[in-house]
């Protein structure tokens, strides 16, 4: 399943156990597919295929937004935070704090969107548990 | 090195400018070279083992043919000594001689290509395992140059359009007010709906001791006297 299979579905769904779904190819080096989920619009989430897995990603916060005084502490609490969050983990790319889930290559496409939904969830309680070391 | 260890020196070496990097295009270039090389080897290797072992087996079945042969061949001495033809069996100890030295040759034959098979199967083993280790590393440059890639794009796209990228307090904030919204909406229409249906007035009404009152003992009890006077 490459991006512009998923692209394809993901025009034709419309929407998933309640959730619409809208879904935009972003042109670049590597195929990105840009989902956002119905009431979560704020935080998209980033789908891209590699030989072996299916990445999930949303954008959580930049390093700017971080209080520098207790940086170590949101990071301890991110570890911490990684194995009770269902399906989904914390990462860094750069200079951004992401969630990011990987799924792999043979998965179905139900399971893309139930990945994309509890991401977007997660995302919601990250940032809310994670606010008060933001600046 | 380990592969995680490379990643982790380039990410904090100055790679850190999204898009940058971490893995350069020849360096994987160079390592799915690697990888097709041992591929080759591997492919090479099973061939040269299938030739062994087939050539293993050929010398296994003459090495069984010169037995069977040699203990005919004492049967028969035993039967010329029994009949008393001795030069007859010094003759046939004579070729048993010759095929005792033949088998003892195709036993080394035997034995070489045995040792040849081990090592050989040796080699297969330790190439598949080098396959799996550079594949399984090679998957982690190519996620991680696939990841950086994506980010870029992602990052270029908010940065032609006009959209940015909002701050996770905003986005959490937009998010919870439209949820609050969407709850206030809800329960605003479920008053509505209260307020608007019969039910909803005759509850009020009755509440004030308005209008029609419901059924009580006491009233029956008021209407029945009312009808008997």
């Amino acid at each position: 399943m490459d991006t512009k299979d998923l692209a394809l579905k993901f025009s034709e769904m419309g929407e998933f156990k309640g959730y619409d779904f809208e879904c935009q190819p972003i042109p670049g080096d590597v195929d990105v597919l840009q989902i956002t989920v119905e009431d979560f619009e704020e935080i998209p989430c980033y789908v891209s295929v590699t030989d072996t897995q299916i990445l999930c990603i949303t954008y959580l916060m930049g390093e700017d937004e971080v209080n520098p005084e207790t940086r170590a502490e949101m990071m301890e609490e991110m570890l911490e935070l990684n194995i009770p969050m269902p399906l989904s983990s914390f990462s860094k790319i750069g200079e951004r704090y992401v969630l990011f889930g990987a799924l792999s290559i043979n998965s179905s496409f139900d399971d893309m969107c139930q990945e994309i939904i509890t991401l977007c969830e997660n995302s919601v309680e990250a940032i809310t548990a994670l606010e008060e070391f933001l600046l | 090195m380990s592969i995680l260890k490379k990643i982790m020196t380039a990410v904090r070496g100055g790679a850190r400018e999204i898009g940058e990097l971490v893995v350069d295009a020849n360096g994987t270039r160079i390592f799915e070279q690697e990888i097709k090389d041992a591929q080759t080897h591997l492919d090479r290797a099973k061939r040269d083992l299938t030739e062994v072992i087939a050539k293993q087996m050929q010398a296994g079945r003459q090495l069984e043919t010169l037995k069977k042969d040699i203990a005919e061949h004492e049967g028969f001495a035993g039967q010329a000594l029994e009949k008393g033809n001795e030069a007859l069996a010094l003759e046939i100890a004579e070729k048993i001689a010759t095929m005792e030295q033949e088998q003892a040759d195709q036993q080394e034959v035997h034995n070489s290509f045995s040792q040849h098979a081990t090592r050989l199967k040796e080699l297969v083993k330790k190439t598949e395992r080098q396959l799996k280790e550079y594949e399984r590393q090679l998957t982690m440059v190519k996620t991680t140059e696939s990841v950086q890639k994506a980010s870029a794009a992602i990052t270029n796209n908010f940065a032609s359009s006009k959209s940015k990228i909002l701050s996770a307090k905003d986005s959490l904030e937009r998010i919870k007010q439209r949820q609050q919204d969407t709850f206030d909406r809800l329960a605003a229409a479920e008053t509505l709906e209260e307020e608007s249906s019969d039910k909803g007035l005759q509850d009020k009404m009755r509440e004030a001791g308005i209008g029609e009152q419901a059924n009580s003992a006491n009233s029956v009890l008021e209407r029945i006297k009312a009808a008997k006077k």
